[in-house]
């Protein structure tokens, strides 16, 4: 294993089958797959949960588990043939020339370890020791651009941030120097900002490093802007591969084509049509599957799809297993794009808030979770609510439901009438009116319940019905959500996570409500599944003129759906305005660096805005405006002290900045021209 | 609307089974708690036919083969007024049979019920009681029952509610962790948002959901029930004569063990500490297969 004779491929993989043993009988989890990786290339692979992408990640290394075993086919890791290894020969392979990344930090580091140790223990496997370790650990914690890495050695894992902390993870596989770098999913759980600083970070690295990079990702976007060749998998057969620009400006496989048109791009909102989506759902892997995989899914299908399995097409430098790549797009869309003109919104606002507060005692200190925050809220619109995590979203909401009580002083109004801060003091009309779709199903929905029973129960309490009055609803709202009454008898855990999500969704509908918060519905979903959602929320909202408060750290589909968008900021509104103006700018220069930092697939945009580092703490937040200690534009000592007011800079579209209006346009657009 | 949204979805994997249907079988495949399971059993199957198949009346004495030795006519031997220990071992079970489970039963309902009560309302509610019942725990099992029989005089009730009332404490300490977790769920605050009443969200919504580890405990402080009966039996305070129970005999005949009549105590004491043990193997295999 010298780096004097390397193969021509860091990883090939021909024919490889891996099958699970479920209930004893092994059932095919990756299907004859190949694919190759150059040396010092970036390979993606894309697909949804469930088809295979981190069991190809784990058969490299053999890391399978316990019921798990390579059926066929063969790995050549930088050369050698991985299913030949012996248990040491496996262990230095594993050790020296393949590293992972996985996609949680937190679990991949050890909580009982201070960081340093986990690091220097890599360098002694490798021979070296002591001080020379220390000093090879202080380097590699540099060179993933940790600024003060002394200090971060001498910490415990959890006493870093999830962006550190996947840092420190990525430094640990770097310290051996691999060939390989398997990367799972590695910004799933982090921030857009953070998740970009990564990026770039990785992006950096693989260029000053040798290594080639097995990226897996569901984020179809993070992988075009990774990645130099993707492929993608579908029930653990690849279905198309190419140069990435190619694959995704050109799809020529339908599975590709409809993942795509899931997504909401370019602006889309929901006055302009639905997004596509794809139908049923992925083989389970008791599926025995003869001919296309994907052919019950496919509008292009024919009888030949369904009983002969089509080959990989070559199509010059690009594969694409499908009889009919050559008219992949013009793949009929699943749902209709045409939707219900919106109902005009009413001068009246269904929900006021004023200057509402909340604090929290931490330690002896106060956190000012939501500060002063004012807004208005019509029938039938949408306010997005976006910010990093601890921003202070979810804690608004809570305060409106009355989860959480605010401080004295604010005052929330629904239709006119003050509300009570707590929830016990307000009328069953009142909670009816507002109701929640949590981000997570499993935990919003309780598991020991039937769906008949969670959403019978909403309708007994919200709506006051009983008996054939409540089963007639019953069906109407179960209908309207778009599940069947075989989804009424079984428990939460026997549902996919849209189909969870759909449930919880007709329980916040029970009684009518006039607002939903929908706090991150979609964020634990596929993007096929997501556009369902997605649709749905959309179609409920035209035919029932409900108002939602929708939080998402997703800005492309916080814009398909908003009317109007909240910036927050440590429990500050920095920017409310019409979604359009918000987006399209001038906007706050924490908008700016927000949007800046979302990956996208068009890959037009050229100027990148990064923030450094994380959002402070909110026991202690910077004088002045709040944002200065990260703001790319702070223009003096006055951001330091002077807290900006919340100013109205165009009707409707207010900015807390100091710099002037029309200052911000001319900034914002020398950014966009200005070439890269 | 549109009808086309998506084909119509199916449950993702209906064949799956249910959660308890999954406890049941990891049961069945655990060699633990089928051991133990077996001689519980046995012992239920006793206190239930034993007179059915013991070869003696329990109570009959004989006084002119007393203190016999273990012979093929009296397979245990004899006690002091000749009553015939293999019959009265067998019968004997039937008294701790009746009183462990019911007192294990009373802690459980106890238990549960202060366990909801702290860990829903936490705060004030869960200071005061939770100084309680440890005030509670703190004070050793055989003086409250002590205490109680004198204010009380013995009976099986007094036992039951004197054990039951003292292991209460500690299934409401497991109860109120577990439901400390659960509170913290989406599914409370969906139950707050449509004005449940506190009953119902512990007991409708909660409950359900920390069924298992209430089952461990329960198990757990079954065997520890069963030593109890027999310490109080051995006593005094506990199960009363001519009852045949275990305690009971070993009490009444642990004087003759210098004399060299030692058939009268050992299978006594081998029944307690086999039920001991086969409740325990029980209770390990319970544990294991909810917390695969």
């Amino acid at each position: 294993m010298t780096n004097s004779a390397k193969a021509e491929n860091a990883l090939e993989l021909t024919d490889l089958s891996v099958a699970y043993r479920v209930a004893g009988r092994n059932r095919a989890v990756l299907r004859n797959l190949s694919l190759t990786i150059g040396q010092g290339e970036a390979y993606g692979l894309v697909g949804e949960s469930g088809c295979g992408k981190s069991t190809v990640a784990l058969t490299v290394v053999r890391y399978l588990p316990r019921n798990g075993s390579i059926t066929g086919g063969a790995i050549s890791l930088d050369g050698q043939n991985v299913m030949k290894l012996d248990a040491e020969a496996l262990r230095r392979a594993r050790a020296e020339s393949v590293s992972m990344v996985y996609q949680d930090p937190g679990k991949a580091l050890n909580p009982s370890i201070r960081v340093g140790r986990q690091l220097t223990e890599i360098f002694e496997l490798g021979g070296v020791s002591g001080r020379a370790a220390t000093d090879r650990a202080i380097a590699m914690l540099n060179r993933v651009r940790i600024s003060d890495p002394v200090s971060v050695m001498q910490r415990y894992p959890h006493q870093l941030s999830g962006g550190m902390q996947q840092r420190v993870a990525i430094a640990m596989a770097l310290a051996n120097d691999p060939s390989m770098l398997i990367l799972d999913e590695p910004t799933t759980g982090l921030d857009a900002t953070v998740e970009a600083e990564v990026l770039d970070l990785i992006a950096q690295l693989s260029q000053e490093l040798s290594a080639s990079i097995l990226f897996i990702s569901h984020n179809l976007a993070v992988v075009s802007n990774m990645c130099d060749r993707v492929g993608v998998l579908y029930a653990g057969m690849l279905v198309e591969e190419g140069p990435t620009e190619v694959v995704f400006n050109d799809p020529r496989h339908p599975y590709t084509v409809a993942l795509l048109r899931c997504l909401p791009r370019g602006g889309q909102r929901k006055d302009q049509g639905r997004l596509d989506t794809i139908p049923g759902f992925l083989p389970g892997i008791e599926a025995d599957i003869k001919g296309c995989a994907f052919a019950d899914r496919c509008a292009l299908a024919d009888d030949r799809c369904r009983s002969e399995l089509p080959p990989l097409y070559d199509l010059g430098g690009r594969l694409s297993r499908c009889f009919h790549h050559d008219k992949a797009q013009a793949l009929p869309r699943a749902t209709p794009s045409d939707v219900a003109p919106a109902p005009k919104p009413a001068a009246a606002p269904v929900l006021r808030v004023a200057g509402l507060n909340k604090t929290y005692a931490s330690h002896g200190h106060a956190l000012r979770a939501v500060k002063d925050v004012s807004l208005d809220l019509r029938p039938g619109e949408t306010l997005g609510l976006v910010g990093e995590s601890g921003s202070g979203k979810t804690t608004f909401a809570r305060l409106l439901l009355g989860l959480v009580p605010p401080d004295d002083g604010g005052t929330i109004e629904l239709e006119g009438k003050a509300l009570a801060p707590r929830l016990e003091n307000r009328s069953d009309d009142q909670i009816k009116a507002m109701q929640i779709v949590f981000q997570n199903p499993d935990s919003a929905l309780n598991r020991s319940h039937s769906i008949r029973h969670l959403i019978g129960r909403a309708l007994k309490r919200l709506a006051g019905l009983s008996g054939k009055a409540l089963e007639a609803r019953l069906n109407d709202l179960v209908r309207s959500v778009r599940l069947t009454d075989r989804h009424l008898a079984v428990k939460p855990r026997q549902l996919s996570g849209g189909l969870k999500q759909r449930v919880a969704i007709a329980r916040a509908f029970a009684g009518d409500p006039r607002i939903v918060v929908c706090d991150e519905p979609t964020s634990a979903l596929d993007v096929s599944v997501q556009a369902a959602i997605l649709n749905l929320l959309a179609d409920l909202q035209s035919k029932e003129d409900v108002s939602y408060i929708f939080i998402s750290h997703d800005l492309a589909v916080v814009r398909y759906l908003s009317d109007n968008i909240a910036v927050l900021y440590l429990g500050r509104i920095m920017e409310l305005g019409p979604s359009e103006d918000v987006f399209s700018g001038p906007h706050h220069p924490y908008t700016e660096a927000l949007l800046s930092a979302v990956p996208k697939l068009d890959q037009t945009e050229t100027a990148r805005i990064r923030l450094d580092g994380e959002i402070p703490s909110a026991t202690n937040p910077p004088s002045g405006c709040v944002f200065h200690t990260r703001c790319p534009r702070k223009i003096g000592p006055i951001c330091e002290q002077q807290e900006p007011p919340l100013s109205e800079a165009q009707p409707g579209h207010s900015i807390r900045c100091h710099i002037p209006y029309a200052e911000l346009a001319r900034l914002q657009k020398a950014v966009v021209a200005e070439p890269a | 609307m549109s009808a086309v949204q998506t084909s119509s979805p199916t449950p993702d994997d209906t064949r799956r089974r249910g959660p308890l249907a999954e406890v049941f079988y990891s049961l069945l495949r655990s060699r633990t708690f089928l051991v133990g399971f077996a001689i519980v059993l046995f012992w239920v199957a006793c206190a239930l036919l034993g007179e059915h198949f013991a070869p003696y009346d329990p109570l009959a004495d004989d006084i002119i083969n007393a203190l016999a030795p273990p012979s093929s006519e009296h397979w245990f031997g004899t006690d002091q007024i000749g009553r015939d220990v293999f019959s009265r071992v067998i019968v004997g079970s039937r008294d701790i049979l009746t009183v462990a489970p019911l007192a294990t039963l009373l802690a459980t309902v106890a238990g549960t019920a202060l366990g909801l009560l702290t860990g829903y309302f936490r705060g004030l509610v869960d200071d005061v009681v939770s100084r309680i019942l440890e005030a509670f725990m703190a004070i050793p099992v055989v003086i409250v029952a002590l205490l109680a029989i004198v204010a009380l005089g013995t009976s099986k009730t007094t036992v039951i509610v004197v054990i039951g009332l003292s292991f209460a404490p500690i299934i409401a300490r497991t109860v109120r962790s577990a439901v400390l977790a659960e509170r913290e769920l989406d599914y409370v605050a969906a139950a707050q948002l449509r004005h449940e009443s506190a009953l119902h969200t512990m007991f409708v919504e909660i409950l359900p959901n920390v069924i298992p580890p209430i089952l461990v405990e329960t198990t757990v402080r079954l065997g520890y029930a069963i030593f109890a009966v027999a310490t109080l039996s051995f006593m005094g305070f506990g199960i009363q004569p001519p009852s045949p129970d275990w305690g009971l005999s070993i009490s009444n005949n642990y004087g003759m063990i210098g004399g060299g009549f030692w058939w009268t105590v050992l299978f006594d004491a081998l029944a307690i500490a086999s039920l001991v043990i086969g409740v325990n193997l029980a209770a390990d295999g319970v544990h294991g297969a909810l917390n695969d």
